[in-house]
């Protein structure tokens, strides 16, 4: 950007001398070639960056264990029999349970406390606080410490986690491994009691191994309160204990005054979840990685569990997808082009082998649009988000047995693989000495084991806002020739200064984009219950009176009259600098979102313009141009854009129920500190803004 | 020749005749060795090896030893060791199973990895250098990188906090030492018999290692004699704490395991060790029921002690030794031979539970917070149910806990910070805190210390300390190998200098060094856990990647700034003016740029020059699809087979 205004500056002392010159520098050369023909380049990036990201799938590799150290399959499973009858009796035994004793305190924590403490494991019991979730616009970006208890602790409704840990016989004790089980104990149904059965089978094992080398945690999260909440609760007693009086501890008979016991640095961590029948007779394992803000946990987690569950024990794994993109017909036709020119390249050189079959290529864009959208939300898609927090490595699995949950037949065997694929994940994570770190974090999935790596995918992305930084100098340059032609006065002439007035409007909107992003913190403390529609009407309200407020300050609104002489062009360069700028930035934050928001933001920026002259000129040309950009602005509008989304995955929105949808969807969006969140208040919204100022910019 | 083989022999008779009287004198070196034996609640079963060498004081100087081991001894001269303590540990001492209270515990339940502390003879400016020198003499002796205790970064001088109080105490710990059978085999090598003849044969290595709990132990102090011109002597102490788990056939959970010395070790005591004054095999059970306590005085009482309801001993023990909670059985193995050889065993009849004295709270340690920043060390002194807890001062009973630790310098604590909640009520320094001695850390110089003494009521229930702490930046060659891994804090030991393990035999003691030593008071110790610090890693797997970025990086910089400093943009310009003049053709082209810039039609006067520009790029363009088909044109045929 800076290089580009340098070229730009060269330029313009040349021709303002009006002097002919010797041949500049061939990089010299290049960017003022770029610059001068800005408009086709631009276009062509574009389409370059959107081809590339088509091409993703395509691009994908196959996964690959890179740590050595972890050996995952090496070991010979030593799960017997005995072990998974041992999870089948503690399964009879709480479903007996159940029935007798219909819902009532914490007596089935106490038999599964009591399991655990008859395999030598030392277990105790951690109230947890339903925690509602605030906004808090400073906690952004803070780590999980800023835990806070509240204030009111009321005895109606806690729950209780059960913790047991194995210690490992001749382990140092610096390191775990964590192992979760949500379960509801009040009215969890007979897939979840499945996860318990996988898990105590496993502990069984675990308990009279000697290759331990890290204590194994396994926490039974109290899921009445969602599934991330109790792992949150324990991961916070965990790391941030705040030593002081709970009014929690007096709730109960149950006493779990001082007794939380810790182990270490926790090194990785498996949540597993048994829920609904597949559809299929195989039983399906899925796998969920996403935490917020599009972290990933290390993919050699991915690989080891996805290596055993495919190579050992026969699971069908597989990563979520959009469905609806499953049939899409337009997916399709890309498809069959790519393979029909893999095909030709094939023939052209066999050693080319870029083509896959456009099946495999809509199935990877599925999972990849997935993916993607799932880090862009940046909110955990699971209970491992609140680790990633801690910087330890979880996912989820989740496990859908393809057989009716009163086959005995069949539990049994099903808790002998499902104890299995744990115990040899278990394994090779101890073996490593050091914490995950030899394979990739940034990548997407675009199956459960194929990838795309940071280093391909930031093409696509680098490829759609290349086109902005040289716009933005080829307007600069042509708006200083307008403004050089329209005054002549030598002072306001002064070229490095031109653009400030035009920066002073574009600080302005990002300044009430801001403003706008931490108003729902207000509206929140505005005393009263409220719906969600009408907490959305007023935030739409101050907005817009915001705006207002802001347009009539002399000097800051695009549309003040002052300077009649502001040309449009200076403005859209610096609306397209700032825009690039806010990309970037959102980039390194999270990829998935600054890729989305520049699918989005680029072509709206770079096709903005004032529609008045267009409409003036009636040629189909300009006219096309203002439709086009009406039309984008329009779907850039953050509201219309997420009712869009929300039509393509499949549900209907009706128009008064929007506000409420919008305001619900954000508020999930901050509640689980989302930078998205921010990117829509303090990027997209003030673009969005600037290019409907010059939408309608009186040129 | 004969004469001089003569002489030589009469030199030695008379040398022997010499060292004889002066150890007749006084004493000759003692060897003894004791085995002692307890069954654990958790089913598992202790046993605690004790060598005893000692070698009296002497004023010979390269003098002569018929048992102790001149290795040590040497060490002991050469850097005027006073006393000194080396341990080599795996695994973690259960204190809440294991016991806390008794000595065998506060002396032998040692931090994970190897821990060194000496206390020198010397002038104070020499005992860094003293410590130095013995950290190298013992690595070599013992197999272990014992020498990393060498750099002042890793070891501290602890003045009251560590029990010892000496100026010339240094004190150092390496938690992540690996220990193995090649730190044993040294070791064993000190005793006179090693581990051929006598108790020491049962250290089978494979039972050994096998154990939950092993650490070896090795500890000497000087005896001074008193009398002028005499040297020291030296007591040499080699213990080894092995917790096993018997092999279980018994289906039944609740009943404790049976176990034989060939069960656990998978060998039997064969005879003495006959350099040894005394061998001994001791036998500790705790927590025998009440009942049997109050009538043991008869022959026929003491051999209902051994073979009872509960349980039965293979052998008849030679004596029996009570103990406020426990028994002692005792067995000498002198009469053990080939045939015959000696293999205790303890068969459990009847269910049995009991509990071990633990130490009067529970200390655990552990890390807050998350991220590559900040953090916090914390302590968790829990109440446990201890029987001796009143100690009272001035009317309030209180227990007094001293902490030390020891912080790497790449944790850089902020001790102003320290925090202190007692009963979950944040407390001010005056109320807990007795005393308290920090030496802050600096950078790649030296550790930080820390010791404190608190004074808690009696009643407490929990109490924690918990501290904040910066993660320093290393060097980068500063990083261990598996730098990935983390890095070790290590433990704290936390005593309770107001409590006396001993143990208080009722009977008249023989001549046991074993029992001596639990006779004696000695406060209550016990080390909490090794904590794991990750530190920010550079990614040593891309230096290639790192090399090129920073070297563009570089490039990109310098060239840019000295084009600035070196080009006179206006000098240039002139100087193309002047030269220039002729030529038209670049003016052209830019303002046919600047003609497209602004969007309107190429001016006529161009046409020319746009001529010559299409030409040009036309030729441009026909030369890069030249290169591309070369290009393709090679890559086709180079890869085609």
């Amino acid at each position: 950007m800076a290089a580009d205004n340098r070229y730009e500056e060269e330029e313009e002392v040349r021709t303002d001398d009006g002097s002919p010159i010797t041949k500049p520098r061939p990089i010299v050369r290049l960017g003022i070639f770029l610059v001068a023909h800005s408009p086709v380049f631009s276009v062509v990036f574009s389409a370059a960056g959107v081809l590339a990201l088509l091409l993703l799938p395509l691009l994908a590799k196959n996964t690959y264990i890179s740590e050595n150290a972890l050996m995952p399959g090496s070991a010979r499973s030593m799960l017997s029999n005995r072990d998974a009858s041992d999870g089948s009796k503690l399964v009879k035994d709480i479903k007996n349970f159940r029935l007798n004793h219909e819902g009532q305190g914490v007596e089935v924590q106490r038999l599964i406390g009591k399991y655990m403490s008859e395999m030598v494991a030392e277990v105790y019991y951690q109230k947890f606080q339903p925690e509602g979730n605030q906004f808090h616009p400073l906690h952004f970006f803070s780590g999980p410490a800023s835990y806070t208890l509240l204030g009111n602790v009321s005895c109606a409704s806690y729950g209780v986690n059960v913790v047991g840990i194995i210690r490992a016989p001749r382990g140092d004790g610096k390191e775990s491994i964590v192992l979760v089980t949500p379960y509801d104990f009040i009215n969890g149904g007979d897939y979840e009691d499945l996860s318990l059965g996988i898990v105590s089978s496993l502990f069984s094992l675990l308990s009279r191994v000697t290759w331990l080398s890290k204590d194994i945690i396994w926490l039974v999260a109290d899921s009445r309160y969602g599934d991330y909440r109790p792992v949150a609760a324990w991961l916070a007693e965990y790391h941030t204990p705040s030593f002081k009086v709970s009014d929690l501890l007096k709730c109960d008979e149950l006493n779990t005054a001082d007794n939380f016991r810790r182990a270490g640095t926790v090194a990785a961590a498996l949540i597993l979840k048994v829920d609904g029948r597949s559809e299929r007779f195989e039983d399906i394992l899925s796998i969920y990685a996403d935490a917020s803000n599009g972290q990933m946990p290390n993919l050699d987690l991915i690989n080891v569990v996805n290596y055993l569950a495919v190579h050992r024990q026969g699971f069908h794994v597989k990563v979520e997808k959009v469905v609806s993109l499953l049939s899409s017909s337009w997916l399709k036709i890309v498809g069959e082009i790519f393979e029909a020119v893999g095909k030709v390249a094939n023939t052209l050189n066999p050693d080319w082998k870029f083509g896959i079959p456009a099946a495999e290529y809509i199935e990877g864009s599925a999972t990849l649009a997935s993916s993607l959208y799932s880090q862009a939300l940046g909110i955990p898609t699971g209970p491992h988000g609140a680790f990633r927090d801690y910087q330890v490595d979880a996912i989820t699995l989740k496990i859908s047995p393809g057989f009716p949950p009163d086959s005995k037949a069949r539990q049994h065997d099903f808790f002998l693989r499902g104890s299995q694929l744990l115990e040899g994940t278990i394994r090779s994570v101890n073996n490593l000495l050091e914490k995950f770190h030899q394979s990739f974090f940034l990548y997407v999935l675009t199956s459960p084991s194929k990838f795309i790596s940071v280093g391909v995918y930031m093409i696509a992305f680098a490829l759609l806002v290349a086109s902005l930084p040289m716009v933005a100098a080829s307007l600069y340059v042509d708006g200083c020739k307008a403004l050089t032609k329209s005054t002549h006065n030598s002072a306001e002439n002064f070229k490095s200064w031109k653009w400030l007035d035009a920066a002073k409007q574009v600080f302005a909107l990002h300044l009430l984009g801001f403003i706008v992003t931490l108003l729902p913190y207000f509206i929140c403390q505005v005393p009263g219950q409220h719906s969600p529609r009408n907490r959305s009407i007023m935030w739409g309200t101050t907005s817009s009176l915001l705006l207002v407020t802001f347009v009539t300050i002399p000097g800051c609104s695009p549309f003040s009259s002052r300077l009649h002489g502001t040309n449009w062009a200076i403005l859209k360069s610096v609306t397209i600098s700032a825009a690039f700028i806010g990309l970037c930035l959102m980039s390194i934050i999270n990829f998935a979102t600054a890729e989305i928001g520049a699918l989005l933001l680029v072509p709206t920026c770079l096709l903005a313009q004032p529609i008045k002259p267009a409409l003036r000129s009636r040629r189909v040309k300009s006219l096309l141009g203002a439709f086009c950009s009406m039309v984008l602005v329009t779907i850039g509008f953050p509201v219309i854009f997420f009712a869009i989304t929300k039509g393509l995955v499949g549900e209907g929105l009706v128009g008064l129920s929007l506000g409420g949808e919008f305001w619900t969807w954000l508020e999930s969006l901050w509640a689980w500190k989302s930078a998205t969140y921010l990117y829509i208040g303090m990027v997209h919204l003030p673009c969005w803004l600037l290019c409907v100022c010059i939408l309608f910019h009186p040129s | 020749m004969a004469r001089l083989v003569r002489s030589w022999i009469l030199l030695l008779i008379l040398q022997s005749f010499l060292v004889s009287i002066a150890f007749g004198s006084k004493e000759v070196e003692e060897f003894s060795e004791a085995l002692l034996l307890k069954p654990l609640p958790d089913r598992k079963v202790l046993a605690h090896f004790h060598f005893e060498n000692r070698a009296p004081p002497s004023n010979s100087h390269g003098r002569h030893h018929h048992l102790f081991p001149k290795a040590i001894s040497q060490l002991v001269q050469k850097f005027r060791v006073k006393e000194m303590e080396l341990s080599f540990t795996q695994g973690r001492w259960n204190h809440e199973h294991w016991g806390g209270f008794d000595p065998l515990s506060s002396m032998n339940a040692k931090p994970v990895g190897v821990e060194l502390w000496a206390v020198f003879d010397v002038p104070l400016s020499q005992v860094d250098t003293s410590w130095k020198n013995l950290t190298h003499a013992l690595s070599g002796l013992f197999c272990a990188s014992i020498n990393f205790l060498e750099s002042s970064t890793s070891y501290a001088a602890p003045t009251w906090g560590f029990g010892t109080n000496s100026d010339k105490l240094r004190y150092g710990s390496l938690p992540r030492e690996a220990v193995c059978t090649e730190n044993l085999t040294p070791w064993l090598k000190l005793l006179p018999c090693r581990d051929k003849d006598g108790i020491s044969a049962l250290m089978n290595r494979p039972s050994v290692y096998r154990g939950f709990y092993h650490s070896q132990r090795l500890h000497l102090s000087t005896v001074e004699s008193g009398q002028e011109g005499l040297g020291s002597g030296i007591v040499l102490e080699q213990t080894l704490t092995v917790v096993l788990q018997p092999d279980t056939t018994s289906v039944e959970r609740n009943t404790q395991p049976s176990w034989s010395l060939n069960s656990l070790f998978g060998r039997k005591v064969v005879g003495r060790c006959v350099l040894a004054k005394s061998s001994n095999v001791y036998l500790q059970l705790e927590g025998l029921s009440g009942h049997e306590l109050k009538n043991v005085d008869s022959e026929i009482e003491a051999h209902k002690l051994w073979k009872n309801a509960d349980f039965e001993l293979s052998l008849k023990p030679d004596r029996v030794l009570r103990e406020i909670s426990s028994f002692l059985f005792i067995f000498d193995i002198e009469k053990s031979s080939d045939s015959e050889p000696f293999d205790l065993g303890l068969t459990w009849k009847r269910p049995s539970k009991w509990l071990c004295q633990l130490a009067p709270l529970h200390a655990s340690r552990f890390l807050m917070g998350s991220g590559n920043e900040r953090g916090a060390i914390a302590i968790l002194l829990k109440e446990t149910e201890s029987q001796e807890k009143l100690n009272l001062t001035n009317g309030r009973c209180t227990i007094k806990v001293n902490i030390f630790q020891i912080f790497p310098w790449y944790v850089k604590v902020y001790y102003h910070t320290l925090q202190i909640f007692v009963d979950q009520q944040k407390k001010t320094d005056s109320e807990v805190l007795k005393k308290i001695n920090v030496s802050p850390s600096t950078d790649k110089v030296s550790s930080g210390m820390m010791e404190m003494m608190l004074e808690l009521p009696c009643e407490v229930k929990s109490a924690a300390i918990s501290i904040e702490y910066d993660k320093g930046f290393l060097h980068i060659d500063e990083y261990p190998p598996d730098a990935n891994q983390g890095f070790d804090i290590p433990s704290a030991l936390i005593s309770f200098p107001d409590h006396h393990a001993s143990l208080d035999f009722k009977e008249e003691l023989g001549n046991s060094p074993l029992l001596s030593k639990f006779k004696e008071k000695s406060s209550v110790r016990s080390y909490t856990e090794v904590l794991l610090v990750p530190l920010t890693t550079p990614d040593f797997s891309m230096p290639y990647n790192v090399i090129t970025i920073t070297c563009t990086i570089f490039a990109l910089y310098f060239g840019s700034l000295l084009n600035v400093i070196r080009r006179r943009i206006g000098e240039e310009e002139r100087f193309l003016k002047s030269q220039g003049k002729k030529k038209g053709g670049l003016k052209q082209l830019l303002s046919r740029f600047i003609a497209k810039i602004r969007g309107r039609p190429i001016e006529e006067s161009s046409s020319s020059s746009e001529l010559q520009s299409s030409v040009l790029s036309s030729k441009l363009i026909f030369k890069i699809i030249l290169v591309a088909g070369a290009a393709a044109a090679w890559q086709y045929f180079s890869t085609d087979k």
